[in-house]
This record gives C-alpha cells, structure tokens and sequence, in this order.
C-alpha cells in the first residue's frame, strides 16, 4: 500500500489538442482522482490515446491546462504508459526490465530483487533470458506492463492492452491489471472493448469526437446512461 | 603461368608478403576504429538533434560517402607536408598519415550509415524513452546499443573502403618498402612493373581478408540477433 501521491488528481482544465487545423480534443474537463480505474471508452479516433499522452504529459495542449497534484509541468517520475504497440528494445525481457529501472534511477544493488518481482507479477519468470522481441503478442504485452511498472508509478496509464490479444492473453493482462490496481496504483485505461469496460471500470468516461459526452460510476453509467451517445454505445449501435 | 607462382608465394609464408599484409590490416582496422569513434557519435547526434541546416548537413555526409580517395590524399598531404598546418608532427610517408587519410575517408561512411540506422530506431523507441524519462545521452546510448548489429554492417563498409582503396595511402604514405608498402599500393606498383605473380598474390590475399571478415561479422551478427532479437 502506498501514500496518496502528489501525481493526483490530474485535472484537465478547458484542454485542446488541435493540430494541422483538426482538432483532436475539445475543451475537455475531466478530473482523475485516486481509486478504481478509470476506463475511457469511445470509438476509434475519438481521442482516447490523446487524452492518455495530455495526461502522462508527452503532449502539451493546444489550449487549456493540466496540472498534477495541482502543479503544472510536473515530469513523469511517478507516472507511466504502455502504449497501444510497445516498443521492445533489442535485448532479453530482464534486460527491458533492467533499463526501466536504470532509467527510473533505481539503485543497482536492487535491479535483481525488483527484476525478479515484475517478471513474478506478469509471469514471464520463465522467459527473463529471452528475447523481448521473440515474445507473442500477450507476452510483449505482459513485459510492457512489468516495465511500466519498474519506475513503481503512482498513476499508469493503459492504451488498448489487450487490443489484439486471444481471451486467455486477455484474461491474462487483465488480472495483472486488477493486481495492480489493488497495490493502490491509479490505472486510466482506453479501450473499445465494452466487455473489457465492464470488467475493469470503477469509472467511465466516455469520448465522442473528441469530447467528453458522459462520465460517471461504472455501475450507473451501464445501468442508466445519461446522453444518447452513451446509450447508443451500450446498445452496439455503429457510433460514427 | 603467373597463378601457380602467385600460389606457391602465398602458401610459401614469404615474410615480405607477411609485413605488407601486417601493415595493410594495421592500417585499415586503425582507420575503422578511429571513424567508429568519430562517426557513431557524430551519426547518432545528427539523427536525434533538430538544427538548422540540418537536411543540408545530411545531403554533405551522403556525398561524402563516395568522396575521392586521391582527393583525400592530397588534402592529407597538403595539411602533413611540411609548409602544412600538421607539419611539424612530420608523419607524412608513415603508417600514421595512412592511417588519417583512411580515416577521413571511412567516418563519412560510418557517421551517414549510422544517422540512418539511428534515425530509424529513433521513430520506434521515441515514445518510449520519452515516457520513460530518459535523457539526451541515455537516449543515444541506448539507440547505439540496440543499433549494434545494424552498425556492424556500417563498419563493414568502412573497412572494405578502407582495406580497398589505393589512391590516398599512396600519397600519402609514398609506397615505401618495408615500412607503407600495402596490399594495394604493392599491387599497384608489381602490375606496372610486370611482376604480375606477386600482384596476383596480393590480390587473392585481399580478397581472402574481406571475405574472412565479412564472414566473421555476419557470424556474429546472426548469432546477436537470435539472442537478442
């Protein structure tokens, strides 16, 4: 169990992303604070991925304001990302781990101990000596979010994981994530996996062209949702 | 027939063959490391660094990937002849001035190589390693490190540019024998004196040398890249 972070809330104040003349996010208010994870649902091109790299900080706002435990510019020691189609560097899984931890500054003489520790957390104990780019697609998956997770973050921040995942891989990232999420460690999560939603969500957010239609508690956001769009979602409807 | 008596010098260990062959290599793989020095670094800064002029800077370090051997000599002899800026060092017509011109005309080729490779990789890690917070010297650490196979294949074009060419090491370091007679110089010199069997010699020696090396780099290459990926 960790203290409350200064990483949180991460407050979104009147943000937009435009770039080439289209915008992308449009005046998005939108306040994570800590608890269960926070999903964003929405259809492709929605802006969910934007939302998660305005929130851990790789992209600055056309307009608007972020702020980090009510700081701006606040760099990313204790927030991390695992995007949609992570890069594997060119060496071993333990490797990857290595240089996440390196990268995070934490001391050498506890690389092995918290490298063994990740891999146990993901599962991938097996696997340390191979090569990270040898893994499947689930096992790339597991050893992004083990290296996420390196840095020991406060927030972490999740785009599509199982994206392109059979549903054991799925079954199996979507446990690592509940065990993560229960050490206390803030997950925000795209997906457009309704399913996926349901399983992990203690909060919705809900994005449509690039704005936010509908937040809400996961519970009454499926049982009574509040705006057409959310309803058509819910109900399959093809939202264009 | 020249090709038997070219034969019977290699396999006879003749021990003026021996030294040319020593120099040769000692010049050549001198030259290498020194470009990779230079130009790793040099390739890896101007993949991750905007400037301006920069597009300019890369069309250059193209160009310069085919620059004239003989060109390359003379501008080394210029600046090591003794009315030059490196005079005094008096390394003109040494094994040393060899080695600055094969150097000068290798880094281009490994600096432009690397830039490309750098570049690329650099589009792939470059969400990463921002989100990781990494910087600017653990990012080019790191492209490098994870480039190495790639670089490998970079080196091996300095080296075959270096081990091949005549034009600058014979200005450079004059052909003399027995102290800057290589490979190629020697070749050069026993073809206009008609000692073919000799220059043949030569010949098949050299090319025994860049297929032996390339075959090692390749070697190691594959096996890297199956315990690395």
């Amino acid at each position: 169990m960790r203290a409350p972070s200064s990483e949180l809330p991460i407050e979104l104040d009147g943000v937009t992303v435009a770039a080439r003349g289209v915008t992308i996010l449009d005046d998005i208010a939108l306040a994570l604070a800590p608890g269960p994870p926070t999903v964003l649902i929405g259809p492709n091109g929605s802006g969910k991925s934007t939302l998660l790299r305005l929130a851990m900080g790789l992209l600055a706002p056309s307009r608007g304001r972020i702020t980090w435990g009510g700081l701006e510019h606040v760099p990313p020691l204790k927030r991390a990302i695992v995007f949609q189609r992570p890069a594997m560097l060119r060496r071993s899984a333990a490797a990857n781990l290595r240089f996440a931890l390196r990268a995070a500054g934490i001391p050498r003489a506890e690389h092995a101990r918290r490298i063994a520790e990740l891999l146990e957390l993901v599962g991938l104990e097996a696997l340390a000596d191979r090569a990270a780019r040898r893994l499947s697609g689930g096992e790339q998956q597991r050893l992004a979010l083990a290296r996420a997770l390196a840095r020991d973050p406060a927030v972490l921040f999740l785009d599509e994981p199982t994206a392109s995942l059979d549903p054991v891989a799925t079954k199996a990232v979507e446990d690592i994530i509940r065990a993560v999420s229960e050490r206390n460690i803030k997950v925000v999560m795209a997906t457009h996996d309704l399913g996926e939603a349901r399983r992990l969500a203690g909060e919705l957010v809900m994005l449509h062209r690039g704005r936010v239609v509908e937040t809400g508690a996961a519970a009454s956001f499926f049982d009574a949702p509040q705006t057409v769009e959310a309803r058509a979602f819910l109900a399959g409807e093809l939202l264009i | 027939m020249p090709h038997q008596s070219a034969l019977q010098l290699v396999l006879s260990g003749d021990p003026a063959l021996f030294a040319i062959v020593r120099l040769s290599l000692h010049v050549s793989l001198s030259a290498v490391v020194l470009a990779a020095l230079i130009g790793i670094p040099l390739g890896a800064w101007i993949a991750l660094t905007r400037f301006p002029g920069r597009q300019g800077v890369i069309v250059l370090l193209n160009a310069l990937m085919g620059l004239p051997p003989v060109v390359v000599g003379l501008a080394v002899y210029l600046a090591l002849s003794r009315s030059g800026p490196l005079g005094a060092f008096g390394l003109l017509f040494t094994p040393g001035a060899m080695i600055i011109a094969q150097t000068v005309l290798v880094t281009p080729i490994i600096a432009a190589l690397t830039r490309q490779t750098v570049e690329d990789l650099w589009l792939e890690y470059h969400d990463e390693l921002t989100a990781m917070n990494l910087g600017p010297i653990g990012r080019v650490v790191a492209l490098i490190w994870d480039a190495r196979f790639s670089l490998v294949t970079a080196l091996l074009a300095g080296f075959g540019r270096a081990a091949a060419e005549v034009g600058a090491i014979i200005i450079v370091g004059g052909n003399i024998e027995g102290f800057t007679r290589t490979m190629t110089t020697a070749i050069a010199l026993e073809t206009s004196k008609g000692d073919l069997p000799l220059a043949v010699g030569l010949g098949l020696v050299l090319i025994s040398i860049v297929i032996a090396v390339n075959a090692l780099a390749w070697s190691v290459r594959r096996a890297g890249e199956r315990l690395a990926g």
